[in-house]
Formats: structure tokens, sequence, C-alpha cells
């Protein structure tokens, strides 16, 4: 594979026989990288799974993960829009909330580690937080987007309030359904991002129940999946939390 | 007399070769992504028919494609970058960069010389026009390709980057069309290749092609090496 030289000029037999030489060797080397290759491939393919992904591709994308996370910071923002730009928002799930719910009995558990929850907050403990309303892109992992209007408080202030004072704050944040099916996973400072609000209210109007009354998360650093609908329980914690989607095959960080 | 004469430094060839099966990866894994959302379309034109997504079991494969998309990339990043690094460093970029304006007048005779509609060739170095013109703009769509990427991987964070390209949706679908772009570059790419046959084939495996050496009198008898760059 040598280059050292740019000519190499020989009698027509010898030249032949040269160049039958350098194309046996160059293409068995070619193919035997070739099939170096295909190995490389199925072995990434076809490891063990993790989660819905095979391990050398879940690796990566939790490498990808603390890489987004690294980079991500408070000051990088969503852009925000003008209310003349706000498009249809499609109901793409009804994953934890596709069952009867008394919402009148509704109450957002708090719970600090793994103990059982120490706060029972109704509806007007989120509404006295400052209220913020922004425009923004959500953007679903499928692929397609929409710009919404959401008000409600930012998570940040929920976490200043609620949060046990003197405490240490945990590296995690999970939510879940009152029926616990679905579940996400969240890293702090995603969560505490300014523009993570628990929304009540939707284009000004109330939340409707197809997209998460009474109280949803909307987190646009992170994909659709993520900004889960109807909360039922807060729970700060150390592990990594479960997470719906993730267990799916998809990235468990899913930030944007 | 007869002349090995090197056409592809040994670099060039292996970025071109691992380039090959990567940018196929990133391509493949880009459409079980697209499935999920697949609006773009050129007239009666559908990207893409139903018999392909099935034919291909393409459907309902999203988290596959996005967990090989974000694995794939850094290899075709790197590999894209080190091409890149290289031809400056050695100097080919000289040989693949159009050197004026006129490059696009020469492309236009080298695409009607190889239509058989004009007889004579301009002038050329390593590559004609038209290869300088088509290798430059495949890097920059490279380049389009990754930027784009980027947009719609992290819209929030790197939200400027996404303006740029005028928003989040047209950054995904700049990032379409150049796939587009790099599915009919093959197409011709690879046209072109087998119109050119074997021993040019061949030089982009082993780096030599064979060659007709000029008669002169006192032509070596053995190995003889030339100059040290043509």
């Amino acid at each position: 594979m040598s280059n050292r030289h740019p000519e190499i000029v020989l009698p027509d037999a010898d030249a032949r026989r040269e160049l039958r030489r350098r194309t046996r060797r160059d293409f068995l080397v070619g193919g035997i990288a070739g099939l170096a290759g295909i190995g490389a491939y199925e072995w990434i393919t076809r490891a063990a799974q993790d989660n819905g992904t095979p391990w050398p591709q879940r690796n990566v994308l939790d490498l990808n993960g603390k890489i987004s996370e690294a980079y991500l910071s408070h000051s990088h923002l969503m852009p925000s829009y003008g209310a003349s730009q706000i498009s249809p928002l499609k109901v793409n799930g009804d994953i934890g909330v596709d069952d009867d719910f008394d919402k009148k009995g509704w109450r957002l558990q708090v719970a600090v580690g793994e103990t059982d929850p120490s706060l029972h907050l109704q509806m007007s403990d989120i509404t006295s937080l400052p209220k913020v309303t922004m425009i923004t892109r959500f953007c679903c992992i499928e692929g397609w987007s929409a710009i919404v209007s959401w008000g409600g408080a930012r998570f940040s202030d929920f976490t200043r309030r609620y949060f046990p004072q003197g405490q240490k704050l945990p590296g995690y944040v999970a939510m879940v359904t009152p029926n616990e099916d679905y579940y996400v996973g969240l890293d702090m400072k995603s969560a505490l991002h300014p523009q993570t609000l628990l929304a009540y209210e939707r284009n000004g109007q109330p939340l409707e129940d197809a997209h998460g009354a009474p109280l949803r998360l909307v987190i646009p650093v992170k994909y659709g999946i993520k900004n889960i609908k109807r909360i039922g329980m807060v729970r700060y914690t150390d592990t990594r939390p479960d997470d719906y989607w993730a267990e799916e095959g998809y990235d468990w960080f899913a930030g944007l | 007399m007869q002349k090995l004469k090197l056409k592809h430094l040994v670099a060039i060839r292996w970025f071109h070769w691992i380039n090959f099966p990567l940018l196929f990866l990133m391509i493949w894994s880009g459409i079980l992504i697209y499935w999920a959302y697949p609006i773009y379309r050129l007239g009666p034109l559908v990207f893409f028919p139903k018999w392909f997504y099935s034919t291909f079991h393409i459907d309902h494969r999203l988290a596959d494609g996005m967990a090989l998309h974000f694995f794939f990339m850094w290899f075709f990043v790197v590999n894209g970058v080190a091409y890149i690094i290289y031809t400056l460093v050695s100097g080919e970029w000289r040989l693949l960069l159009p050197r004026s304006w006129s490059a696009f007048e020469d492309a236009w005779y080298v695409v009607l010389h190889d239509l058989h509609l004009r007889r004579e060739i301009p002038a050329q170095e390593k590559y004609n026009a038209a290869q300088q013109i088509s290798y430059t703009a495949i890097i920059l769509m490279g380049v389009g390709s990754v930027l784009t990427g980027f947009a719609i991987y992290k819209p929030a964070q790197l939200a400027w980057l996404a303006a740029m390209f005028g928003g989040y949706p047209n950054a995904r679908a700049i990032h379409f069309i150049l796939t587009i772009g790099y599915v009919l570059f093959f197409v011709v790419h690879v046209m072109q290749v087998i119109l050119a046959g074997w021993n040019n084939f061949r030089s982009m495996v082993i780096g030599y092609e064979a060659a007709q050496a000029e008669q002169s009198g006192n032509a070596p008898q053995r190995l003889a090496v030339a100059g040290e760059h043509e």
C-alpha cells in the first residue's frame, strides 16, 4: 500500500506481474477489512439487549447523553415565538391517562429519596407559585413539532418551595402518572432549566384532559416523550429513574 | 514498457472506503428515523412509497434508527474531518478544488463530452472540472449534513444553529434534501466508475493505474522510480 513510488516503469511482463501482485494483496487487505467491518456491525447490532437496544449502542446513547448534559446550560433556551405562530398540537399518546380518573381527588405527591411521599399538594399549591407563560416549540421524537403556548409554574420555583430546606438536591427527578403506567426520569439540570414548567394551561385555557390535565410537565429541552401528562408523583432521587420509552429502546436522556 | 502510475494516495483510499459503509449506515438509519414522520414529497413523488418500507422492513424502527444514527455519526464525522485535514496537509486539495470560475464552464463541457454530445474535452489535471466540482460539493454537503444534523439533534442547546438553517423544520428538510443529494451523487458516481473501467476502479483499491510508458531510448530495464511528485 505504499505510496513511495509515483511511477514504476517495468517491461510489460514484469509490469503485469507487479500489477497482479499488488491487486491480489490489496484486494485481500480490502476484503479482510470489509469482513472485519461486517463483523463489527453484527456485534454492534446483535449484542445482548440493554433496555431494547444492543448494549454497545446503549452505551453510546448514554455517552451522548452525558456529553449533552455537560453542554446543557440554563442560558441555552428553546426559541420563543409570537402568539400568531401558535400551531395545533396533536394528541399523540394516552399511556397513563387512558383510564377514569378522579380529577377532584387529585393530589400531587412529592417524595424525597426512596421514602413514601411527604407532601400531598393541591392545585392551589402549584398556582400560588409565580406563573410563567411561554410560547415554545414542542418537539416529538417522531420528528414533528408544534408551537404551543403554555402556562404554569417553573419546576425550579416548585423545587425551591417544596424540596426540604437545607437538604442536598439529588441528581434526578422521577415523575409518574397516578396509575403509574407512564413514568419519566429527568436529570436535575434539565429539570431546573428555566423553561421547564409544571403546566396547567395551554393557549390560555385550562389544560385539556387529553393534553394532561390537571398538571403536566412541559420541558422544551427534552423530546415530547419526557413531557409527561397528568403527573401524580414527583420524586427527587439519586438513582437514575426508570423511563417508559427508554425501556423501549430510546435514549434515556432524550435532550434537545 | 509499461508503467504503474500512482493515482490515489493510500490515506485517501482508506478514507473513501471507510466513508462508503458509514455513509450508507447513516442513510439507512436516517430512513428508519424518517419513517416516523415521512412528510416530504416532490410533486407526485412520495418519499417513500409503502412498498419501500415493507420490502426493507423499515417500519416501526425509530428507536433502532436513532440508536444507530447516533452511534455511527461519530465515526462518520471523524472520518470526514480526518479526510478534510489530510487533503489540506498533503496538498491534495489543490487537485480537488476547482481553481477558477471557468471550472463551471469546463464542467459543462465535460458533461456534454460524457453524454457524447461534444467531441473535445477541456484540458485537465488529475481531475476534470466536473469531478473537481462534484468532489468539492460532496464535502460541502457533508459539512451541511453534520451542521443540520446537530441543529435538529439539539435545537434548544444549539438554537443559533437551527436558526441559521431557518429553524427546526427547515433544518430537518435540508438534512433530508442533502441525503437525496448523496444518493444522486452515488448513482452518477457508480455509473462513471463503471464507464471508466477496471483499471480506474482498481486504482481506487491498489493506488496504481496501468499506463503505457513513453517510449524513450534509454528506458530503464528494471524498476525505476520517477520524480517525487508529478
